[in-house]
């Protein structure tokens, strides 16, 4: 059997992935989907620890953040979206009406 | 046969009454005349007062439902009023605000009301993934608030970063989460801080608090998580802002202070030294970045980073000492910068916005009434007595100093001192100089946006000069039995 540490450092590299992509990379949508890659790896976690500690909790928890997460990209998206219609680009270093 | 367990509906109640105004309101957009939706708004107003009076009536419960999920105490329903008054009062502000600025009120006073449920949520929880769902709860009814002024750049540019940022924080909470799940085997708080006080604490779960702490610190708007802040404030909709800089930090700091006086507690040591170096931080950048601004919501927006480090002063004084201090200082800030942004509301319309602090140079000689409560609103944001921003920041300070934190409440009292010199400067514009700026008309002051700001002056007037009765509500409301 694969033990416990794997996957937990597996979750933390993803994590870690997603983290850096959010800070590295402009386009906007791909800094949302660098945020759903951190919140998959944490998902990743929550099922192994689940099945480490012989509880349903965590295998419970990872619907709840899955629907959150949809909740996140149907609004997200449709923010996306906007910006674009009036800007005309998602690029995150040209955002920059709001600047002192 | 699984008989379900029992419900205990009445700590749901506010919720459900938020709930189910919120969906009222969206579906009686669609059937009513475009001239008639003013109505949507007293109906909203009328939830939250009904949400805020159930709440009233609950005082005095201390139970547990849905398994230990959520929690009917004096904590609870102390916020809940707290979130109705400042969801009544933000309907208040939006009455006219709305229609000068083109917002359809159908989806926006639903998802005013969407957002309380989430704090509501929040400040019932017991366990760290109702926690975690009532913060998204909000958290995602705000970000479409802050994009709402769809003919504003800025605004859709505020959701897009605050939505981003705000993503990317709750990663590291819902993280920090997992792994206090790995180290505890379970996310309710009860048996955290049972884990926490007998089976000592492993690395894994300090990972797990410092994530925790990432997580509100940027809810509140603490520094280094504050950059946010002032962007959003400032491209929101200004009653969407006030609505933030002031119900969503009560939320934010409703669970952040139940699971870290409460659950940690046993813990203080090892999250306090972090807590002084982010409360330190957040007032010292908050105040000396609020100085260069000139425009007032970014002001505003500082101020209000600057407040998240006094509170977090309270936070690191422990429960005992600072607990009521925290809840106290929530309704006073609260209280005066809601009023801030009214007259801040009052004074701008579509196409100008009046949100230069040179704008209101000689406002408080042509406009008595607006000009003194803007007065004691900034009087009480820097601390002069007797008004009640200089009670909660005494009870703070003097709670930081008898448990021992010295230091922390002189850097504190010095920040207040460098916090003068920008809000005492629009008083010193309102009513020292009659020339040199535009001379700008109050006439968004409409009765319901007067009676809200008039509210909040009496409130902040009467606290500080009679603070007994909200101060032992305060601690009443902090400690609740067992």
């Amino acid at each position: 059997m694969v033990p416990i540490s794997y996957h937990l450092v597996l979750s933390g590299v993803l994590f870690t992935i997603g983290v850096m992509g959010v800070l590295l990379r402009r386009n906007t949508i791909i800094i949302f989907m660098a945020i759903e890659l951190m919140l998959n790896a944490v998902n990743l976690s929550f099922v192994a620890l689940a099945r480490h500690l012989g509880s349903l909790d965590g295998q419970l928890i990872v619907f709840f953040v899955m629907a959150v997460a949809a909740a996140e990209a149907a609004v997200g998206l449709a923010i996306i979206l906007l910006v674009f219609r009036g800007r005309e680009t998602v690029n995150a270093d040209e955002l920059n009406l709001l600047r002192w | 046969m699984i008989t379900p367990p029992p419900v205990n509906w009445l700590s749901l109640l506010p919720g459900l009454i938020l709930t189910v105004t919120g969906l009222l309101i969206l579906f009686w957009d669609l059937w009513m005349k475009p001239e008639e939706r003013r109505l949507l708004a007293w109906l909203g107003f009328i939830g939250f007062v009904a949400a805020g009076i159930v709440s009233v009536l609950l005082w005095g419960r201390n139970e547990s439902a849905f398994n230990g999920m959520l929690a009917l105490d004096a904590y609870a329903l102390f916020f809940n009023v707290i979130f109705c008054v400042v969801g009544a009062m933000t309907i208040l502000m939006s009455v006219h605000y709305l229609e000068t600025v083109e917002i359809q009120p159908g989806e926006y006073y639903a998802l005013l009301l969407f957002a309380t449920v989430g704090m509501v949520v929040m400040a019932a929880a017991t366990d760290l993934i109702v926690i975690f769902l009532g913060l998204e709860t909000m958290s995602i009814a705000v970000y479409v608030l802050a994009g709402m002024w769809i003919r504003r750049l800025q605004s859709s540019e505020a959701a897009l970063k605050y939505f981003l940022l705000g993503a990317f924080a709750s990663g590291f909470f819902l993280y920090g989460i997992a792994l206090l799940y790995g180290a505890t085997g379970s996310v309710q708080l009860d048996k955290i801080a049972t884990a926490a006080t007998t089976g000592g604490v492993s690395s894994l779960f300090l990972v797990g608090i410092a994530l925790l702490i990432v997580g509100f610190g940027f809810k509140v708007a603490a520094a280094p998580f504050h950059v946010w802040t002032p962007d959003v404030y400032e491209g929101a909709p200004t009653t969407v802002t006030a609505f933030m800089a002031v119900g969503v930090k009560a939320a934010a700091f409703a669970a952040f202070a139940r699971v870290f006086l409460h659950t940690f507690g046993s813990l203080h040591a090892e999250w306090e030294g972090i807590l002084w170096v982010l409360a330190v931080l957040t007032m010292t950048v908050g105040n000396i970045t609020a100085l260069v601004q000139r425009n007032i919501k970014r002001m505003l927006a500082y101020s209000s980073i600057a407040h998240a480090g006094y509170l977090l002063i309270a936070m690191v004084a422990g429960r005992d000492l600072g607990g009521a201090a925290l809840l106290y200082y929530l309704v006073a800030y609260g209280v005066m910068t809601l009023g801030a942004f009214g007259v801040v509301l009052a004074v701008g319309r579509q196409g100008e916005p009046n949100e230069e602090v040179s704008d209101y140079i000689g406002l408080g000689l042509r406009y008595p009434v607006l000009g003194a409560a803007m007065t004691v609103f900034m009087l009480s944001l820097t601390g002069v007595p007797p008004l009640v921003g200089f009670t909660g920041k005494f009870y703070i300070f003097s709670a930081a100093v008898q448990a021992g934190y010295i230091w922390l409440a002189v850097l504190g009292v010095l920040n207040s001192v460098i916090s003068a010199y920008y809000y005492i400067r629009v008083v010193v514009n309102m009513y020292m100089y009659e020339e040199g700026g535009k001379t700008i008309e109050a006439l968004s002051a409409r009765p319901a946006l007067v009676t809200a700001i008039l509210l909040a002056a009496v409130a902040t007037v009467f606290m500080g000069v009679f603070p007994s009765a909200s101060i032992s509500l305060a601690k009443e409301s902090f400690l609740p039995p067992g």
